[in-house]
């Protein structure tokens, strides 16, 4: 599966990331319309910062994921082909449990009318998910871990 | 006082465009861009613009337009709007205009004036890619004949001195740590090593996590003497004298004391936050014996193992210099010409002081072979090199190598907006902020760089082969090989080249 490493030396705060995971996860995946036209949805990465120190951070997409194991509905499951921790919208009641279990903070509430979360899901449509290939400075990185990555966090 | 200074630059923001993702609020180190909440809109204050691009560049949706200034000051061929602004600046502020990188004045650019040969039916070219192409460049002394001593695989040239051992016969600029980042520094490290050449650290030291690269790095020795000290000396493979710069011949260096942090205090050997100040003159060489007597130090000092190289910035006496610096004992002259780059100079002085490098290149070339000691010492030429067509044509002036200081850093992202000497370079080159700093990610730095290497190396070898060459060796000195087009008599003359058609 794949992971995603933040490198916080070369992270410019500069949070093209951030827009480009919006426009990913819009309804058109155009970007002007994705933040001036459609609902926009919630980021699922968020460059944290402190001074010049910052990176951005997304879901980890833990092997013994706390948010998988609160979830009241199910909806929180891990993917069998791609390992990958992810949010089934349909089954999610937004009772954000998952929110409150979460070591990183890596999930966030939609905004939405739904009132589910939102998080990481590696962009499953794009080859290399949206963040790492609009890092200007290769700041967001991906690396192909063996198995379900048990060399990740 | 009201400042009479027009912006340079207008920025535009196609507002349909514009989704307030405030990249360029946060990308501005001047702080040009600023947004404002009440009106949930981006302004502009263009007179903090210095037109690096970086906004344009990382603009998401392509919003903005940098443009020159349109407003028109009145029409006059002598005070143009640049002479305008420069005074209004000097009578703002009293003190001496300050600016970055090289000359840019319409000053002649004989690369530009000069054309390359080629093969047609009578001599045959050759294909690169199919058949080897040498690129390989020995920089130092060469003996005066060829002998020869031992038998086999023991067998050695006699009075051959160390050699620089280059794959391509480009290397990066001295550029110190101070005027550029730590992370620039090991990017310019890190190329040079994956390409085979080296890099010149420039007069401020070498930090420790550089030593590594040793073998990949000429270690300067300037008038400041910063962070000379025998571990530098041994972790160098040459060592470079430093006594003149293309972009500011005749005076010294400045590096104010708010860029000395604690690194560099600790890599140039003095206080932190103090001012580093490059004496113009090196105090202890007032004379061609005086800069063998350094030469021979140095050389001592690293057991005659490594190259000695002296830099000079391209002035009217560069070829008596040159045949100077060589009898001193010097294995390699390096020569930097008015358009060499620069991290700081006073404006008037990079725009009027020194001469373009062709004409000093091919003044030192032909004083030296005319002396009969052109093998004694290699020749490096620096400041202006814009492409690999450049290149070869001063190897064919009678280049051994060019040091390239402006190009590898376009190749990492500057856009030569000049305002290095600000230390706030919004692409984390010309400046010491940890928060710029690190927009600069050594690893992608190193591949830009290697990358345009790589090409300007294929590209050489394409202009070789269609020549009939298979050795850039071949084609050292070979003037014959060059036409000018729309130059003087006398500019031919000095370059040593006939006109096209001749």
């Amino acid at each position: 599966m794949i992971r995603i490493y933040p490198r916080e030396e070369y992270c410019t705060g500069c949070r093209l990331c951030e827009i480009h995971c919006i426009v990913e996860h819009s309804e058109s995946r155009d970007i002007i319309k994705a933040f001036k036209r459609e609902r926009r949805p919630q980021k699922r990465v968020e460059v944290e910062e402190s001074g010049h120190l910052s990176f951005a951070l997304q879901c980890r997409h833990c092997d013994e994921a706390p948010c998988v194991d609160a979830c009241l509905t199910g909806a929180m499951r891990r993917d069998a082909r791609t390992g990958a921790v992810i949010n089934d919208r349909d089954r999610c009641v937004g009772c954000w449990t998952c929110i409150l279990v979460c070591p990183y903070g890596a999930v966030r509430r939609d905004a939405g009318e739904h009132k589910v979360v939102a998080k990481c899901d590696l962009c499953p449509h794009l080859e290399v998910p949206a963040c790492v290939a609009n890092c200007p400075n290769e700041a967001l990185v991906m690396e192909e871990v063996p198995g379900d990555g048990d060399q990740a966090l | 006082m009201k400042s009479y200074i027009l912006p340079e630059f207008l920025v535009e923001r196609d507002d349909y465009r514009c989704i307030r993702c405030e990249v360029c609020v946060r990308q501005c180190a001047f702080e040009a861009h600023r947004y404002d909440a009440d009106e949930d809109a981006v302004f502009v204050d263009e007179s903090k613009c210095c037109g690096c691009l970086r906004c344009v560049t990382l603009c998401p949706t392509r919003a903005l337009t940098v443009r020159r200034n349109p407003t028109q000051t009145p029409d006059n061929y002598n005070w143009t709007r640049e002479q305008l602004m420069d005074a209004y600046k000097q009578a703002e502020t009293g003190g001496v205009l300050l600016t970055g990188m090289g000359c840019g004045r319409e000053l002649p650019i004989y690369w530009d004036r000069i054309v390359l040969d080629a093969s047609q039916v009578t001599n045959p070219s050759i294909d690169p890619l199919r058949e080897p192409m040498e690129l390989r460049t020995w920089l130092g002394a060469k003996p005066d004949r060829l002998d020869s001593q031992g038998e086999g695989k023991r067998r050695r040239i006699e009075g051959m001195g160390p050699q620089l051992k280059l794959e391509t016969p480009m290397m990066f600029s001295a550029i110190s740590y101070g005027a550029i980042s730590y992370n620039t520094c090991e990017a310019l490290a890190r190329a040079a090593a994956e390409l085979g050449t080296y890099y010149n650290t420039g007069e401020g030291g070498l930090r420790r996590d550089l030593y590594k690269y040793g073998r990949h790095t000429i270690c300067q020795v300037a008038s400041g003497r910063f962070g000379v000290h025998a571990d530098y000396l041994e972790a160098a493979a040459a060592l470079e004298i430093k006594i003149g710069q293309g972009a500011k011949p005749g005076i010294g260096g400045h590096l104010p004391g708010e860029k000395v942090s604690l690194e560099i205090s600790r890599t140039r050997m003095i206080p932190e936050g103090s001012d580093a100040i490059s004496p113009a003159p090196h105090h202890d060489i007032y004379s061609i014996e005086d800069l063998a007597q350094l030469i021979y130090a140095l050389k001592e000092a690293t057991h005659w193992t490594k190259p000695v190289s002296v830099k000079i910035a391209a002035v009217h006496n560069s070829a008596a210099i040159a045949s100077g610096i060589v009898r001193a004992g010097a294995d390699i002259v390096a020569i930097d010409g008015i358009r060499g780059g620069t991290g700081a100079a006073p404006t008037r002085i990079r725009d009027n002081v020194g001469i373009p490098i062709e004409l000093a290149l091919a003044a030192v070339d032909d004083r030296l072979r005319a002396e009969g000691i052109r093998n004694r010492a290699s020749i490096v030429v620096a400041g202006g090199f814009r492409n690999s067509g450049d290149v070869i044509k001063a190897i064919a002036l009678g280049a051994d190598a060019v040091y390239l200081g402006t190009p590898a850093l376009v190749a990492m992202g500057c856009h030569v907006c000049r305002k290095c000497y600000t230390g706030k370079c919004n692409w984390g080159i010309a400046t010491q902020d940890p928060y710029l700093s690190k927009r600069l990610n050594p690893e992608l730095a190193a591949r830009r760089l290697v990358n345009m290497i790589n090409a300007w190396s294929h590209e050489i070898m394409e202009m070789l082969g269609g020549m009939g060459i298979n050795a850039i060796e071949s084609l050292r000195g070979n003037r014959l090989r060059l036409r000018g087009v729309g130059l003087s008599r006398e500019e031919l003359d000095i370059l040593g080249i006939k006109h096209a058609g001749e």
